[in-house]
């Protein structure tokens, strides 16, 4: 397994080097550059990274006004933001169906001591609701670096939901092909359909569970919309579904996969933040917290089989 | 066009503006009224655009940051050629081409959709920025009403026009006093508005009559000052032209009757 790296870096890296292939690409950030890792693209392409400053309303529409020009924007901030500049997203760039990437980073709570004003868990659920938006939630950086080109390719407003913490690679050699999930292990005993941070979480867990004789699926849904509905389908039949994710499990991935079993058929539990803000602690002490480290994770799916 | 003619246009312009709100039966005649000759004057004397060809790149932008004074828009672009008024008809209306606030999907030469107060400037900045970016020529205008500046991100997205230096766009404001609720400084006080302009770092010129055509088009040919972005302060008179409408906050944003729209159009015979 390669050095763990998270995906706001291989966001950053791509981004930097897509630039050089395409002079349309353009990248704005609201002061923090260093931590979304734009800064790369900054670096490589000073003509066309623009600061808006601790701004991310204005960040949003002038990126609006830049893709009605011809470019492609890639905007960055903290994913709490989004509620922040929601209006913006909606009626500056998804109303107007423009080419506007929002890829917004340091979401869930596994942003750890910053506590919970920092700690997106709401962001999935507000971009679900857009008419026209593509979420992505890319499960490590060499996903992530799939995730931008697949973001550049589409016309149209793109979300990407990006992580601080470093994760191992679980998505070598995986094809990332829009709305259509990855199967990264196979079992029959349940299925764990998860994205993000949280593959990692899912895979240790897998392992903890298949310890003791029982063998799940885990299922990496990159893209959230549109969703793969046909590998919930198809799962749904055949065995329980354990959504994870580290968001609220009010609208985010849960409540997606949720939508297509109450319409056909299934069984699901949904684990995520329940219906509440995090706090100020250690990204670990959080996940086990909120049962979501590979230990709890198990437990439930154990317990809820 | 002659000053002569865009006259006679603003009066003509008036008169679709208040025809297509009677027929809509709802809509923003107020500061729809005071923005004729700011909107008349940039697609009849100052922009470079072109009717036939709506999305040449190289044209002039203009958004309309106060985006309920769509009916203005859609006049101002029907005068010059962008579209039939027969469009009128479906204004407001299922279907229609003309949405109740600018939507740049559906109407020819609508250069961005607004209606929620603040973003237009900001995209206009953005494409501004974009003009630059590129070494083109597009000059970018936006016009903004009074009240839309109490909006926070008006002054996020003018401290960026400083910053990046866009002397390739001009902000003008509509200042005619009123807002839905009231007077302007009854509502939230705007304060010593141009002072504020400047300390921001805009190049501001004040008109003292936007109705007066001949003075917005003096500010509009006012060459940029280079490193800075072009601000117009016009004051208007919020309804002008109707004078059951003139400096009347009840008219922002109700459409005349038949009775009152009969009444209005007969002021504005000409």
């Amino acid at each position: 397994m390669s050095e763990k790296k998270a995906t706001r870096v291989g966001y950053g890296e791509e981004l930097a080097a897509l630039g050089f292939e395409n002079d349309k690409i353009v990248a704005l950030d609201a002061d923090l550059s260093c931590s979304t890792m734009t800064q790369y693209f900054a670096k490589a392409h000073p003509d066309r990274f623009f600061n808006s400053g601790i701004a991310e309303a204005n960040m949003i529409t002038m990126a609006a006004g830049l893709s009605s020009m011809g470019y492609i924007p890639f905007c960055s901030t903290f994913a709490v933001f989004a509620s922040r500049c929601f209006e913006q997203i909606r009626n500056g760039v998804c109303y107007p169906n423009l080419n506007v990437k929002i890829a917004f980073s340091h979401a869930g709570i596994t942003v750890g001591e910053d506590g919970a004003t920092h700690q997106a868990i709401e962001d999935i659920a507000l971009m679900r609701v857009l008419p026209g938006m593509t979420i992505l939630c890319p499960c490590d950086a060499e996903e992530a670096k799939r995730a931008v080109r697949a973001a550049a390719a589409i016309n149209g407003p793109v979300y990407l939901r990006l992580a601080r913490l470093a994760t191992p690679v679980f998505s070598e050699g995986m094809p990332f092909e829009v709305g259509k999930a990855n199967i990264l292990r196979k079992g029959e005993r349940a299925a764990l359909i998860t994205c993000g941070l949280m593959v990692e979480s899912c895979m240790k867990a897998a392992e903890i569970l298949a310890a003791k004789g029982i063998e799940v699926t885990v299922v990496n849904m990159h893209t959230i919309k549109p969703l793969d509905e046909e590998i919930v389908k198809t799962l749904a039949k055949d065995m329980k579904i354990f959504t994870v994710e580290e968001h609220s499990t009010i609208g985010g991935l849960g409540d997606a996969v949720a939508a297509v079993i109450a319409e056909h058929g299934g069984r699901l539990t949904k684990l995520g933040m329940p219906d509440c803000f995090g706090q100020s602690a250690s990204p670990a002490e959080l996940l086990d917290f909120y049962g979501l480290s590979p230990e709890k994770i198990a437990a439930t799916v154990e317990n809820g089989i | 066009m002659e000053i002569q003619a865009l006259k006679s246009q603003c009066t003509v312009i008036r008169r679709d503006i208040v025809s297509m709100l009677t027929m809509a039966g709802s809509g923003h005649p107020g500061g729809s009224l005071s923005a004729v000759e700011i909107l008349a004057a940039l697609y009849g004397y100052k922009m470079n655009v072109d009717p036939t060809k709506p999305d040449m790149p190289e044209r002039d932008r203009f958004v309309l940051s106060k985006g309920h004074a769509a009916p203005a828009l859609y006049a101002v672009l029907a005068n010059n050629g962008f579209f039939s008024k027969e469009e009128y008809n479906g204004l407001r209306k299922l279907g229609g081409m003309l949405q109740g606030h600018p939507d740049r999907n559906k109407c020819p030469g609508v250069d961005a959709s607004t209606g929620s107060l603040g973003h237009g400037v900001s995209v206009a900045v953005g494409m501004a920025l974009g003009a630059k970016t590129m070494g083109g020529k597009q000059h970018i205008y936006t016009l903004l009403g009074d009240g839309e500046s109490q909006e926070g991100m008006v002054w996020e997205a003018l401290m960026a026009s400083a910053h990046y230096k866009l002397d390739n766009l001009t902000v003008i404001f509509d200042w005619n006093g009123l807002q839905i609720d009231g007077p302007n400084d009854e509502v939230m006080s705007l304060g010593d508005f141009p002072a504020k302009l400047r300390a921001f770092g805009l190049d501001l010129i004040e008109v003292m009559d936007g109705n007066d055509i001949e003075q917005v088009i003096a500010a509009l040919d006012v060459p940029a000052c280079p490193g800075k972005p072009r601000c117009i302060l016009c004051h208007t008179t919020k309804g002008k032209g109707v004078s059951f409408m003139e400096n009347q906050a009840g008219w922002h944003g109700k459409a005349p009757n038949k009775e009152q729209g009969a009444a209005a159009l007969k002021e504005l015979e000409g």
